[in-house]
């Protein structure tokens, strides 16, 4: 547990010393004011929550998370530091869990940075600040599921662009999957029980309803293991990849 | 213990290219091993290996009596590693990334800072603590990986390539740092440097396409050079010509070989058969003949010729 504390905490002073962090930051924050306030309706709808801020986390990570994710491994690999930091005595899973959490603490730095949001919207009337709690914990789910896959994918590649766009196109197939676009096409050829399984990989489906206020356990253990597994994932490919 | 280091049948295939073919020796504390070959021999994956980075195909290797597939943490904490081109992170200060490397190395508090002080004062990182790794030239970047790989004082160090990039006064402090460690650790450097072979090395092995070729003491290796125990005298032209004929006679001579050195004088390379030496009857017979020698040196033997002797005729 200590060595994966020093190499998150290495990690997240390495976004902090280059132009990244704030980078991010800033655009998340612009983005997300943009998309909740003229494409959401925002005043217009009347309502005290904060559905229309939430309900574009998971478009805005599908840009933005792969930003963050992509240099988790590519870059060790390709300035060499995967060499360094693997034989020093700490295990594969110490040096992909560090690695994770630090991107994901970051995620969520940025996104306590939307305090101003909840702050307006409990100016303007009495939202149900369980909901709100709900819709953090459920955006910090798909931030960390995208950042499982994004992580993963980092690995395979020491190019950082490619690493950006698998992962990019990873995490929108699992975004969309519950949606028409996807189970339509399904439909007509595949077994109910296909259907259903690959609806049940959907992070819009699961995360609409964590978002208004539904906290099923059964989502939480789907977010859980869906990072884990995507963290044995990252590991395996580490360990593969690392002569090449 | 017996050995610090033990390589013990060391493979390692990348799809068709068999990088590394069943290399095998064993390192004891006090000495310093010098790992040579030419480019793409395999000397770096070799290292890989046995600092547990790279999965051997078949063997192992025992770093501190730790088996570096069943206890590779162990093997870690015991060894300092400089990987090839001393990979450091570039964003960090000197002082943050040792600071890094001791907290993961287990050290805290005093002693943790007391660690990174006495790595940098052995590398001479002083003067650019605060300064981003990627800012640094390629000399202090090399000192600070050295600096990671020393940190924790282990055992049994593994460099690869330590003085590359280095000024030839960064270099001499280098070496004095490894000959001041060496008689308490185990090291092995890999370089292609020669001369840093018999600066620093107590023991070389020679490899080329993954297989070892030589093992020996660098005095043990130049005695297979032709020029071992040869006998270079520079001479006035007119005792040159009539030295020439008479060292060809001279019993355990070889083969001569002449050169102009300018200025009215002439050099000749006395060679000997089988190494054996002959400078002694060589200085006889001047001493009989009352010739004059403006220089007589006689050589230890060439280690660039032992290696190209080795790498080459093998190779083909």
């Amino acid at each position: 547990m200590r060595n994966v504390w020093i190499i998150m905490r290495r990690e997240l002073a390495g976004y902090f010393a280059t132009p990244v962090a704030y980078v991010f930051i800033v655009i998340f924050l612009a983005l997300l004011g943009a998309l909740t306030f003229y494409v959401g309706n925002f005043f217009e709808r009347g309502q005290a929550d904060l559905i229309p801020f939430f309900t574009f986390h998971p478009w805005i990570y599908l840009l933005l998370i792969p930003a963050i994710s992509m240099r988790l491994w590519a870059e060790e690999r390709r300035t060499g530091t995967i060499e360094l930091l693997l034989t020093l005595p700490v295990t594969m899973w110490q040096a992909v869990v560090g690695k994770w959490l630090a991107a994901w603490l970051f995620t969520g730095i940025a996104l306590a940075l939307t305090f101003p949001f909840w702050i307006t919207v409990n100016m303007l009337g009495q939202p149900d600040n369980g909901v709100v709690l709900a819709g953090y914990v459920g955006s910090m789910l798909v931030a960390g599921g995208y950042l499982a896959i994004g992580g993963a994918v980092s690995a395979l590649t020491k190019n950082q662009v490619i690493a950006f766009v698998v992962a990019a196109a990873v995490c929108f197939i699992f975004t969309v999957s519950g949606s028409p676009v996807v189970t339509e096409f399904l439909v007509r050829w595949a077994p109910e029980s296909v259907v259903e399984t690959i609806k049940s990989f959907s992070f819009i489906t699961r995360y609409n309803g964590i978002m208004r206020g539904v906290i099923d356990a059964r989502d939480i253990l789907f977010f859980v293991s869906f990072m884990a597994f995507w963290l044995f994932a990252n590991a395996v490919i580490v360990d593969l990849k690392k002569s090449g | 213990m017996a050995h610090m280091i033990e390589i013990d049948g060391l493979t390692k295939r990348f799809g068709p290219v068999l990088a590394v073919d069943n290399v095998s020796f064993a390192v004891s504390r006090g000495e310093v091993l010098g790992f040579l070959g030419p480019n793409g021999a395999g000397k770096s994956t070799t290292m890989k290996m046995a600092a547990g980075f790279l999965t051997p195909t078949s063997g192992t290797a025992r770093i501190a009596g730790y088996d570096i597939l069943e206890q590779p943490i162990e093997v870690k904490k015991r060894l300092g590693y400089l990987p090839e081109g001393a990979p450091t992170y570039p964003d960090m200060t000197v002082a943050a990334f040792l600071d890094f490397v001791a907290r993961v190395r287990g050290f805290s508090g005093a002693e943790k800072a007391g660690r990174v002080k006495r790595a940098m004062d052995l590398t001479q990182l002083a003067e650019v603590t605060y300064y981003p790794i990627e800012t640094l030239s390629k000399g202090f970047k090399r000192r600070v990986g050295l600096a990671q790989a020393l940190l924790h004082d282990p055992e049994v160090m593994i460099l690869d390539e330590p003085t590359d990039g280095l000024d030839p006064n960064q270099k001499h402090e280098v070496r004095n740092l490894i000959r001041g460690m060496a008689a308490e650790k185990c090291i092995v450097i890999s370089t292609h440097i020669l001369e840093e072979v018999e600066a620093i090395c107590t023991r070389a092995v020679i490899i080329a396409r993954g297989r070892v070729l030589a093992d020996g003491t660098p005095e043990e290796l130049m005695a297979r050079s032709r020029h071992h125990n040869a006998v270079i005298l520079t001479l006035a032209d007119a005792v040159a010509a009539e030295a020439e004929g008479a060292l060809r006679t001279l019993p355990g001579v070889a083969t001569i070989e002449r050169a102009s050195a300018g200025a009215g004088n002439t050099v000749l390379a006395v060679f000997p058969s089988a190494g054996k030496p002959i400078a002694g009857r060589i200085s006889d017979l001047f001493a009989e003949r009352k010739w004059q020698a403006q220089e007589i040196k006689v050589e230890r033997g060439r280690l660039d010729d032992v290696f190209r002797a080795i790498t080459l005729s093998r190779a083909a």
